[in-house]
């Protein structure tokens, strides 16, 4: 297949080695540090009005943290080499501290957090289930029914604890992402030190507005009323988020238009020629302009229950779809140029081969996949969160 | 003893990441090579296992052994440093049994274009040229002598040979 090429490319230049999977490692991963965050607002902020979520935002970010492996994985292939990250540490290799990265936040806090959280229901659950299920809660106990005041008071304390570790972990799990692509001092594109802290907030940004979509189809589904005062309150977290996320991001670009180094030339062109549709009109106007737009017109003007509702989703959708083009422009737009600044590439996304089109589709409904399963066994649900266990007093979601 | 019963079940998950992290060492004690890490961030060993691999360049010493009409002739040119395995490939088989294994005769159309064909990435002075306008598939050695590449005035003057 003969790829277009403009102008200059070192032969090493014009194949794209990083495909759309590895645009889809950030934006999953930064699913999984903002949902974590939306959760840790209710736990360690006291923010009540988002409570109805926090389960929800839990199992979402253990859903995507269980794919967020899978397209490094294939787009390296020998998956049987995954383990050696862990079993040969490499203190000097960034991308060799991923696996700890992820390690420490998987079993050190999101799944301890989730234990510790569902534990009263878990019990319940072993005991009045029956079959196979009754073996997984039980399982799930680790052989300790004990649910006494006391004991949950424990677990809450613990797991206050847990998620205030667990902030800083999920800013280090997204930041290291950004550090990744930011500490790459040969691509100017990508070499900033305000990478890792753009990483962040759009990452808190993505998170906060995936939660509050899939909080509000879920509750439709269910048949149940949305709490409006709850998704008021996440859409005001989601336009501070983004308001801070987009100020950063172009405090960047102003930086970069007022410092105008000698790649500055050739990555003007690129963003007003080839990312003129994937930068300057999804990412920008339609992902981030017209949501903040539209949540800030929810903030000044007095707008029906419905209308909210409706702008809510729209700008939910959108943001989505602007942090997802925003990892792309970040990834396929840092490997369009030419180093010799002279030339550009073209990137052709295959479709079905190891690292196509439908394999990142795949990888995006798996962790819906995953959540349907968690909320089957573990209902995330306000209404039917807790289950009376026998001695035990009834325990709320928090 | 109360509080022993209320923390019972954060005792057996403490136990169970113990077994995770016994799980983990002797996972890494199985499957990790013994000599990993010996030298440095690598297998020990492979060092011997690459080392008993069959040599298969010969380095231009040797070369220069036999082939001294080539030395001289290298003298005079650019060629000087490069060294004759670059462009003859390795030839450890050849020194062994000269007699026999012969080097490969080699396209000097293909061969000197991988150096010399023009690229805007390449340094001014470096000499280059865009083969198709130069030669047009024309063998490069029809005009240079490969090992002393440089064709002197009157003979360029001659062959109308142009840059």
């Amino acid at each position: 297949m003969q790829i277009p090429v403009e102008g200059f490319m070192y032969p090493n230049e014009v194949e794209l080695q990083w495909s759309v999977l590895i645009v889809l490692y950030p934006f999953i991963t930064g699913l999984v540090a903002g949902a974590f965050i939306l959760a840790s607002l209710e736990r360690v902020f006291r923010v009540q009005a988002v409570k109805p979520t926090y389960r929800l935002a839990l199992l979402t970010a253990l859903s995507f943290l269980l794919v967020a492996p899978l397209p490094l994985q294939l787009h390296l292939g020998h998956p049987e080499r995954s383990l050696e990250m862990y079993l040969t540490p490499h203190r000097s290799s960034a991308m060799a501290m991923f696996g700890f990265v992820y390690l420490w936040y998987l079993m050190a806090v999101l799944l301890l957090e989730i234990w510790l959280d569902y534990r009263h229901d878990i019990v319940a659950r072993s005991q009045s289930e029956k079959g196979w299920k009754r073996l997984v809660y039980r399982l799930l106990t680790f052989g300790s029914s004990n649910v006494s005041e006391r004991a949950l008071r424990i677990d809450e304390r613990l797991g206050y604890f847990i998620t205030l570790v667990g902030i800083p972990s999920a800013f280090l799990l997204h930041g290291y992402v950004g550090f990744i692509f930011g500490s790459v001092k040969a691509n100017p594109w990508w070499s900033s030190p305000l990478m890792p802290i753009v990483f962040v907030f759009s990452a808190m940004v993505s998170g906060i507005a995936a939660v509050m979509l899939l909080y509000m189809l879920s509750t439709r589904l269910r048949g149940q009323q949305i709490d409006i005062r709850c998704v008021d309150k996440i859409a005001q977290y989601l336009l501070y988020t983004f308001v801070i996320d987009f100020s950063l991001e172009m405090l960047d670009l102003i930086q970069r238009i007022y410092e105008a180094d000698e790649s500055f030339r050739s990555l003007d062109f690129m963003v007003h020629t080839r990312l003129w549709k994937s930068q300057v009109i999804i990412q920008i106007l339609l992902g981030t302009v017209t949501p903040i737009a539209l949540l800030g017109l929810t903030q000044v003007v007095k707008l029906t229950e419905t209308a909210r509702k409706r702008i809510y989703g729209l700008a939910g959708c959108l943001t989505v779809i602007g942090i997802f083009a925003m990892r792309w422009n970040v990834v396929i737009g840092g490997q369009l140029f030419s180093k010799s600044f002279l030339g550009y590439t073209t990137y052709k996304m295959a479709f079905a081969t190891r690292e196509g089109l439908l394999i990142a589709i795949g990888l995006m409904i798996l962790p819906f996949g995953i959540l349907w399963v968690l909320v089957k066994l573990l209902p995330p649900w306000p209404d039917s969160g807790s289950l009376p266990a026998s001695g035990a007093p009834a325990h709320g979601t928090s | 003893m109360n509080l022993f019963k209320d923390i019972e079940h954060l005792i057996r998950l403490a136990v169970v990441i113990v077994v995770l992290l016994l799980v983990f060492v002797v996972l890494r004690v199985a499957v990790v090579p013994h000599s990993f890490g010996e030298y440095g961030h690598y297998r020990g060993d492979a060092i011997q296992e690459v080392a008993a691999r069959p040599i298969s360049f010969a380095g231009h010493a040797v070369c220069e052994d036999c082939h001294t009409d080539v030395v001289d002739q290298k003298k005079l040119g650019k060629h000087v440093v490069v060294s004759c395995e670059a462009c003859h490939g390795a030839q450890a088989r050849h020194v062994e049994d000269p007699g026999s294994v012969k080097p490969a005769k080699l396209d000097t159309a293909i061969l000197c274009a991988r150096c010399h064909e023009a690229n805007s990435a390449k340094p001014k002075g470096f000499p280059q040229v865009a083969t198709a306008d130069h030669s047009a598939g024309l063998a490069c050695d029809t005009c240079h002598q490969p090992h002393r590449p440089k064709i002197e005035t009157a003979a360029k003057n001659e062959a109308g040979g142009r840059k």
